[in-house]
């Protein structure tokens, strides 16, 4: 049995999975995208069909989705910062293991910030 | 005598015959390529100010009605602004699922159809987007019957 080979290039540390996190939720808010075009539609065809389907955006399942919803955008644009540091910045890919913690830390602030506002208007009377 | 050099294979400078690829489809990937990183950026300050607007300003998600769309897009601003945003995030997103069909989709026909599908979508909700904000009408009349708002005159 040959043996798996001991130098790969991708052996599944930070890199490879802030990779695998950047396309996750890329598609996400992709598809989110698409549906947020079609809503924001309906005000061409009346108020109260817009009013009606944005009103589903305020019930508070709908928004914990929109918690998840920011979470991804606010990674997938720290992660995409990151992305062009590592390729245009000369010392990128020294330190791109720590830019990615740095991504990791001010999306946590940038999240916990977000969730006590918006958590707050979902859930209170704001 | 001179050493012979061998160039780097993406200096560009290896002669033809050596070439791996066809230069038929140009600089189309590079072009891809950089549009990802320059679109990013920008989208990253339009999203965020479009995100801090809708759901952090104000009342939050609680103010969005057809009143709060008809008050932003009163502003050329504001309708410049979406229509970018609609745009850039649209190309953004489309060559993003691009790149990963080509990635995960093996078979030649199965990338096509997928991204016929991805394409065909692209364009209706890039179409339908602008034609939406250059259309809007804050005071439509619906079947004879006149939107009622602060902001609409009075029959």
């Amino acid at each position: 049995m040959p043996k798996t080979p001991a130098g790969t290039l991708y052996r599944g540390r930070e890199g490879q999975w802030s990779w695998v996190a950047h396309r996750i939720t890329g598609v996400v808010i992709f598809f989110f995208l698409l549906v947020h075009v079609l809503d924001t539609s309906l005000v061409r065809v009346s108020p109260e069909a817009y009013d009606a389907v944005i009103a589903a955006y305020k019930n508070p399942l709908m928004g914990l989705g929109e918690l998840g919803l920011v979470g991804a955008i606010v990674f997938h644009a720290y992660n995409g910062l990151r992305v062009i540091a590592v390729d245009f910045w000369k010392k990128g890919p020294r330190y791109h293991r720590q830019m990615l913690w740095g991504v990791v830390g001010l999306w946590a602030l940038t999240m916990l910030a977000f969730s006590i506002r918006h958590l707050s208007v979902v859930f209170g009377g704001h | 005598m001179a050493v012979p050099t061998v160039e780097s294979p993406r200096s560009g400078r290896v002669s033809p015959g050596y070439s791996r690829t066809r230069s038929s489809r140009g600089n189309f990937e590079m072009g891809a390529w950089l549009f990802m990183r320059l679109s990013g950026v920008v989208l990253v300050v339009m999203i965020f100010v479009h995100l801090w607007t809708s759901l952090v300003a104000g009342d939050g998600i609680s103010q969005v009605d057809f009143g709060f769309v008809a008050g932003k897009w009163a502003s050329p601003i504001w309708q410049v602004w979406d229509l970018a945003m609609l745009w850039l995030a649209m190309l953004h997103g489309t060559n993003g699922v691009r790149t990963i069909i080509n990635d995960y989709a093996e078979k030649n026909s199965t990338r096509m159809w997928l991204k016929g599908v991805l394409y065909t979508a692209t364009v209706v909700i890039i179409l339908l987007g602008t034609l939406v904000i250059f259309t809007f009408d804050p005071c439509p009349v619906i079947d004879g019957v006149a939107h009622v708002a602060s902001y609409c005159p009075t029959a």
